[in-house]
C-alpha cells in the first residue's frame, strides 16, 4: 500500500463546489422547469386557538393560485395525525399534529393551510386571503406555566405532562442523606434551535408514465422520508424515491420527519399532476420548524471531604413544545449523558416532559448533553468551590479510570441499551487540557491583569458524548470496468464532508486511488436500507458499513485476479487501483478485473478487450458460479451492539468588563477524543464549528417568547447568531486517540462534539471572573449586569 | 417572504421621479434597499409602487467644503455608505461621519445603504439620524411643490416616522463642518459588531484655549427619536443629565436599567475622547 490515507489531513473535496457557489441544494432543482409549481403556508398566527371556520373563498379568485388544501381536504393516512416517530413506554400522554391543523392549533407557526400557485409570490399573496375564525386560547409559555398546569397545551393532558421517567443506580437519596456535605442547586438553561443555512425544502415530482414519485427534500434521513410518504400518500414503497441533494446544514432539525410540507408537497405532485417546491423562509423556520435546550433542574449533591460523590439526585423538566414527534430523545440523553466521564456511586435521575405552546422540540447538535453538562460541570464547580478545592482535582477524583472500561452506568441509554462506556482516559485528557490552557499558570494571569484594572475567569468543562447509534447503516461498493469505484452509503449529508473522508477509508482498504472513489448518500434508489445523520453516527456506522463492504469487494478483486494471474491471493496486494503479484511484474488492472467478473457475452469497450488476455473460470461450470455473482461489488452492513462513548474537555478564559459588562473570549482549549481520526482535517473542522454555535448557545442565542407566545425575535436580526467577529480567532486544539472496541476502525462520533460542554464552560469562567454563581444559560452583559446589581445588593445586606 | 405586489418606476429624471411619487400616494421612495426591502419580504410595508431613484443623474456625490457659510460635507442621496466612509475630505472637515459610518452594520451593507435613505428612514437606533440631529445639519428635499431645506431638529417625528411629505425625496443631507476649536468623538456598544447598538454616544465640544466652552451629546436607541444634549453647563456630572432627557426602555436584548447604565459609563469617556481631540486638534494647528 502507498501513503495511508485514513488518518491524513485530506483536504475536503466538496468545497470546491460549496465555494464556488456550485452546490445543488433543494431549492435550486427543477429550477428551469416551466411545469413547476410553488407553495406557500397558512401559519396560524395564535399560539393556542381552536379554528372555528376557514374560509379558502377568495383564495382562487387570485391569479396564478393552482390549488389550496385545508385539513378538510386530506382523506385517508393523511387526515391522520402525523406521526410519534419514537414511542417509548413513558411517554404515555404523546400528541402529534396533523398535516394540516385539525380544530385547534397550539403554537405560532402551526401549519393550517396549503397553497400551490404559479410562484411564491402569488402563493403568499393567496395565504394573505385565508380568512380564519380564531377562539383564542390562553397559552402555556416556558416550564414554570406549563409546571403550574393553571392552563393547559391539550384539554386530554391535564398536568401538562407528556412523560415522567425515572432512573436509580444504587440509592442516590440515601447517601445523600448519609455523606458528610451536599450542596443543593437550581439550575436553567434556556430555548435556542440549529438555525441552519438553508431551512427546510422539498420537491416532488410525479412521473404518471411510470407512476412513480420523487421526492427531493433537505433532510437527515431519506429512507425515514420515503417510508413516510409511501405509508401517508398510499403508494407501495416501490414508487417512492427519495433523493436528498446537498444539503445547507441540519444540525438536528432535518432529522424530525415528515414535516406537513414532505407530504403535502408530494400529495401537491400527485393531485395536480405537475412538479411542486416548498421552500422555507427564515421566519418560517424560527416559527415552524424544531428548537431544543430549555430544561430547569433541580441537584441534590451528597459528597467527601475529597470531592468525591457519594450521591446525586437531578430532578428536571423539559420543554418539549407543542408535540412530541420525535419522542423522549432529548431528555433521556440529558439524563444519561449528564454523569459526563465521572462515576458517581449512586445516582437518580427523574424528569417531566412538559407541554408547552411553543414550537415543539426535537434534538439539536448535542441533543440533551448541553444541558446535562451544564448540570453535572456545575456540580463540580460547586462542590470545588465549597471545599477550597481546584476545580481539577475534584473532577479527578471522580473520573472513571482508564483500567475501568467497559464502564456499565447501570442506566439504559437513548438507544434502549445498556450504557457502557467502551473506552477513554480521561485523567490523560485532563493533563492535556491544563497544559493547553495553561490552568496551572492562570493565577499569574489574572493579578497581571488584575493589575491593569481587567477581570479575567477561567473554567473547564468535560463531557462524554455517545455516538454512532444503531441499529444499522448499509454501503455498497461497486468498482466499474474503468477501475472507477462507485460507493453508496443511505445516510445522508449535510455538510459532513463524506465524499472525503468516506473516500479515504475506500481508498486505503480497497487499494485503489481517492480521485476515483465516487460517494453517494442520501439516494434511496441507491441504497434503501439506511437510517440517517444523527447522534454523530455517520462515520462510526457508515464509515464502518463502508470499509466492510469494500473488505468484500478486495475479497473478490483478489480471488479473480488470483486466477487471472496464476497466483496465490495471499501473493496479490492492490495499490492505486492495480493488482500484482508481490515482488514480480504480473499485474491485472482492477478495472479489467471488473470485467471478468462479469461474463459478459458482448465486448463493447476497450476495458473488455483488455481483459482477454486473461483467462477466469472453469468452462465445465456454470459462468457465474452458485454462490457468485456477476460484477466487482461488495456490499455489507454494520449494526453494533451499542453506542461508543467519544468525549472531550474544553477549558475556556474569558474577560468581563468590570463597566460595561461585556464578556470577551481570550483564550478557547479544546482536547478531544474520538478514537482514530480519519481526517483530522473534518474533525477540527467539526470542533470550530460545534464551538462557533456553543458560543451562540452560551453568549448570544436563545428564543425570546413572550407571555402571549409569539416569538419576538424570529429572524437574524434579532436571533443573535454570532458572527464571525464573536467566535474566537483561535481555538487551540489537542486531540487524543483512544480508539474504540466496537468497530472495525476504531472510531468514534466526532459531531456534536464541539457544542456539548459551551453553556458549561462559560458559566465556570464567567463565575470565576464574577465570584458570585451562574446559574442560568445563555447569558448577555444585560443579565450579567443585572447579577452584579442583585449581588452587590445582597452584600450590603439588601 | 416575498413582497405584495407593487409597481415599479426607475425613472431617469427628477422630475419624472417627483410626478411619480406626486401621482402614487402609496408610494415609496427605493434607494440603497437596505430597510425597505427587508420590511417589503416581511410584508411589513407594502407600498402599491416603488420609485427607484439608482437611476437618478448627480446624486451619488460626496463633497467637503472647509470654507465659508456652507463649511460642511454634502452628501446625496445616491452616495452609499461605504462611499462616505472612505473619503478622507469628508474626515477631515468633519471627523464624527467616519467615527460613526464604520458603526453602521457590515461592509455588504454600507456598500449598497445610503446615509441619506437611512437619515429619513429615522430609526433612532440608526447612527446617521443621530449624527446628523447632533450636527445641527439639515436635508435638502424636492417635490412637485418645490424644494425646501429641512434642519435636522424638524426632521424626526417619531419612531421610523420622518416629517418628509410622502411625494418628497431627500436629495441632499449638509452635515456642517467642525470648526477650529471643536473635538468630536463616537462610541457605541452591540451585542454583535455591526449590530444596531444597545446605547451609542457621539458628543461634539467647542473649546477656546484648551477649556470647553460647548458640549452636546447625541444619543442612539436610547430614545425613540434621536436625542441630543446640551451638557455644557453639566460637565461635571454629564451623563444625569442626558439620563434627564432620555428614555431607556427594555427589549429582548437589554434592560432599561443596563441601557442607562451603559449611558453612565459612555458618556463621561465619549466626552473625554472629544475633549481630548479637541485639544489635539488645536495643538496640531498651531504647529502648522
Amino acid at each position: 500500500m502507498t501513503t495511508k490515507l485514513f488518518g491524513a489531513k485530506v483536504p475536503r473535496v466538496e468545497d470546491q463546489r460549496f465555494l464556488r457557489g456550485q452546490g445543488r441544494y433543494v431549492d435550486d432543482l427543477l429550477h428551469d422547469d416551466p411545469r413547476l409549481l410553488h407553495s406557500a403556508v397558512l401559519r396560524s398566527p395564535h399560539a393556542h386557538a381552536r379554528i372555528l371556520d376557514i374560509d379558502v373563498s377568495d383564495v382562487l379568485d387570485v391569479d396564478g393560485v393552482v390549488a389550496v388544501w385545508t385539513y378538510d381536504d386530506l382523506a385517508g393516512a393523511m387526515a391522520e395525525p402525523l406521526p410519534l416517530l419514537i414511542p417509548h413506554p413513558t411517554l404515555t400522554h404523546g400528541r402529534t399534529q396533523y398535516a394540516l391543523a385539525k380544530d385547534e392549533v397550539n403554537y405560532v407557526g402551526e401549519a393550517i393551510a396549503f397553497v400551490v400557485a404559479v410562484d411564491r409570490y402569488v402563493a403568499e399573496d393567496a395565504v394573505a386571503r385565508i380568512r380564519v375564525d380564531y377562539e383564542q386560547l390562553e397559552p402555556v409559555v416556558g416550564i414554570a406555566a406549563a409546571r403550574a398546569a393553571a392552563r393547559v397545551v391539550h384539554d386530554d393532558v391535564p398536568d401538562n405532562v407528556g412523560a415522567r421517567m425515572e432512573q436509580e443506580n444504587g440509592d442516590a437519596r440515601a447517601a445523600i442523606a448519609a455523606a458528610p456535605h451536599t450542596l443543593t442547586l437550581e439550575l436553567d438553561v434556556e430555548r435556542s434551535a440549529c438555525t441552519p443555512m438553508e431551512g427546510r425544502g422539498t420537491v416532488a415530482r410525479w412521473d404518471p408514465d411510470t407512476s412513480r414519485l420523487t421526492v427531493w427534500s433537505s433532510t437527515q434521513t431519506s429512507t425515514g422520508v420515503r417510508g413516510c410518504v409511501a405509508a401517508k400518500l398510499g403508494l407501495d414503497l416501490a414508487k417512492v424515491d427519495v433523493v436528498t441533494p446537498d444539503v445547507g446544514g441540519g444540525f438536528g432539525v432535518k432529522i424530525n420527519h415528515p414535516w406537513p410540507e414532505e407530504l403535502l408537497v408530494p400529495l401537491a405532485a400527485m393531485t395536480l399532476g405537475r412538479p411542486v417546491k416548498f421552500t422555507e423562509d427564515r421566519r418560517e423556520h424560527f416559527i415552524s420548524s424544531a428548537h431544543e435546550r430549555a430544561q430547569q433542574h433541580h441537584v441534590e449533591v451528597g459528597f467527601d471531604d475529597d470531592g468525591r460523590v457519594l450521591g446525586l439526585n437531578v430532578e428536571f423538566w423539559h420543554d418539549h413544545g407543542a408535540y412530541t414527534p420525535y419522542g423522549l430523545i432529548v431528555p433521556i440523553i440529558t439524563s444519561t449523558q449528564l454523569l459526563g466521564p465521572y462515576k458517581p456511586q449512586n445516582y437518580r435521575v427523574a424528569f417531566e416532559s412538559l407541554y408547552t405552546n411553543t414550537v415543539i422540540v426535537t434534538p439539536y447538535r448535542g441533543a440533551g448533553r448541553p444541558q446535562g453538562c451544564f448540570v453535572m460541570e456545575r456540580t463540580m464547580d460547586a462542590i470545588a468551590a465549597y471545599l477550597g478545592k481546584d476545580r481539577t482535582e475534584v473532577r479527578s477524583t471522580n473520573f472513571i479510570q482508564p483500567d475501568e472500561f467497559p464502564y456499565e452506568h447501570g442506566l439504559v441509554f437513548q438507544d434502549g441499551r445498556e450504557l457502557t462506556y467502551d473506552s477513554g482516559d480521561y485523567p490523560a485528557s485532563l493533563a492535556k487540557l491544563k497544559q493547553l490552557v495553561g490552568w496551572d499558570e492562570f493565577e499569574d494571569f489574572r493579578a497581571e491583569m488584575a493589575a491593569q484594572g481587567r477581570r479575567v475567569g477561567i473554567g473547564l468543562a468535560c463531557y462524554v458524548e455517545g455516538t454512532g447509534v444503531g441499529p444499522y447503516e448499509g454501503a455498497h461498493v461497486h468498482v466499474e470496468t474503468s477501475g472507477k469505484v462507485k460507493v453508496a452509503t443511505g445516510l445522508t449529508t449535510q455538510g459532513q464532508g463524506h465524499q472525503t473522508a468516506f473516500a479515504q477509508i475506500v481508498a486505503d482498504t480497497l487499494g485503489v486511488r481517492f480521485e476515483d472513489v465516487e460517494i453517494t448518500t442520501g439516494d434511496t434508489r441507491k441504497m434503501p436500507y439506511a437510517v440517517g445523520t444523527f447522534a454523530s453516527r455517520a462515520a462510526v456506522m457508515s464509515g464502518s458499513a463502508i470499509h466492510l463492504a469494500a473488505l468484500r469487494a478486495k475479497e473478490k478483486a483478489l480471488r479473480i485476479a488470483a486466477e487471472a494471474l496464476e497466483a496465490s491471493e495471499d501473493d496479490l496486494e492492490i495499490v492505486d487501483g492495480v493488482v500484482s503479484v508481490r515482488g514480480t511484474d504480473a499485474s491485472i488492472d482492477l478495472g479489467t478485473v471488473a470485467v471478468l467478473s462479469n461474463p459478459l457475452r458482448y465486448a463493447f469497450d476497450e476495458a473488455s478487450k483488455a481483459a482477454t488476455q486473461f483467462s477466469v473460470g472453469d468452462p465445465g461450470k456454470p459462468p457465474v458460479a452458485e454462490d457468485d455473482e456477476p460484477g466487482l461489488e461488495g456490499k455489507d452492513f454494520y449494526s453494533p451492539a451499542r453506542s461508543t462513548f467519544a468525549n472531550g474537555m474544553h477549558a475556556v478564559i474569558v474577560e468581563t468588563d468590570p463597566d460595561t459588562a461585556e464578556i470577551t473570549i481570550l483564550k478557547y482549549a479544546v482536547v478531544h477524543d474520538c478514537g482514530h481520526l480519519i481526517n483530522p482535517m473534518i474533525v477540527e473542522g467539526q470542533i470550530h464549528g460545534g464551538v462557533a454555535q456553543g458560543v451562540g448557545g452560551a453568549l448570544y442565542e436563545r428564543m425570546a417568547y413572550d407571555d402571549s407566545g409569539q416569538l419576538l425575535n424570529a429572524s437574524f436580526m434579532d436571533f443573535l447568531m454570532p458572527y464571525v467577529t464573536e467566535v474566537p480567532t483561535t481555538i487551540d486544539i489537542d486531540h487524543l486517540e483512544t480508539p474504540s472496541p466496537l468497530n472495525p476502525l476504531g472510531i468514534k462520533g466526532a459531531g456534536e462534539a464541539g457544542v456539548i460542554p459551551s453553556a458549561a464552560v462559560f458559566a465556570a469562567a464567567i463565575e470565576d471572573a464574577e465570584g458570585f454563581p451562574i446559574t442560568a444559560m445563555p447569558i448577555s452583559p444585560s443579565e450579567l449586569f443585572e447579577l452584579r446589581l442583585a449581588h452587590a445588593n445582597d452584600a450590603l445586606g439588601g | 417572504m416575498k413582497p405584495a405586489p407593487f409597481a415599479f418606476r426607475r425613472p431617469a429624471t427628477l422630475d419624472e421621479a417627483l410626478a411619480a411619487l406626486a401621482g402614487e400616494p402609496g408610494a415609496k421612495v427605493l434607494a440603497g434597499g437596505q430597510s425597505l426591502v427587508p420590511l417589503l419580504s416581511m410584508r411589513l410595508a407594502a407600498p402599491s409602487m416603488l420609485v427607484d431613484i439608482n437611476a437618478l443623474p448627480d446624486l451619488d456625490h460626496v463633497t467637503a467644503s472647509s470654507e465659508g457659510d456652507e463649511a460642511g460635507v454634502r452628501i446625496g442621496a445616491l452616495a452609499r455608505h461605504a462611499h462616505v466612509l472612505a473619503s478622507a475630505e469628508a474626515a477631515q472637515v468633519q471627523p464624527l461621519l467616519a467615527l460613526a459610518l464604520s458603526h453602521v452594520a457590515h461592509p455588504t451593507i454600507r456598500n449598497r445603504g445610503t446615509t441619506v435613505g437611512s437619515i429619513v428612514h429615522a430609526d433612532a437606533a440608526a447612527e446617521m439620524p443621530m449624527v446628523l440631529r447632533l450636527l445641527e445639519g439639515s436635508v435638502d428635499v424636492a417635490s412637485v411643490r418645490g424644494r425646501r431645506t429641512v434642519p435636522a431638529a424638524e426632521l424626526f417625528a417619531g419612531p421610523l416616522e420622518s416629517t418628509l411629505a410622502h411625494d418628497e425625496i431627500a436629495l441632499e443631507a449638509f452635515f456642517p463642518s467642525l470648526p477650529d476649536g471643536g473635538g468630536v468623538a463616537f462610541q457605541e456598544i452591540a451585542r454583535r459588531h455591526g449590530d444596531y447598538a444597545l446605547v451609542g454616544v457621539a458628543a461634539v465640544v467647542q473649546t477656546e484655549g484648551g477649556e470647553v466652552t460647548g458640549a452636546r451629546l447625541g444619543y442612539v436607541s436610547v430614545s425613540d427619536v434621536p436625542v441630543v444634549v446640551d451638557v455644557t453647563d453639566a460637565l461635571d456630572d454629564p451623563a444625569a443629565a442626558a439620563l434627564a432627557e432620555l428614555e431607556p426602555t427594555d427589549d429582548i436584548h437589554a434592560t432599561a436599567a443596563y441601557r442607562a447604565h451603559l449611558v453612565k459609563v459612555l458618556t463621561p469617556r465619549v466626552l473625554a475622547d472629544a475633549i481630548h481631540h479637541a485639544r489635539e486638534r488645536s495643538a496640531q494647528r498651531k504647529k502648522q
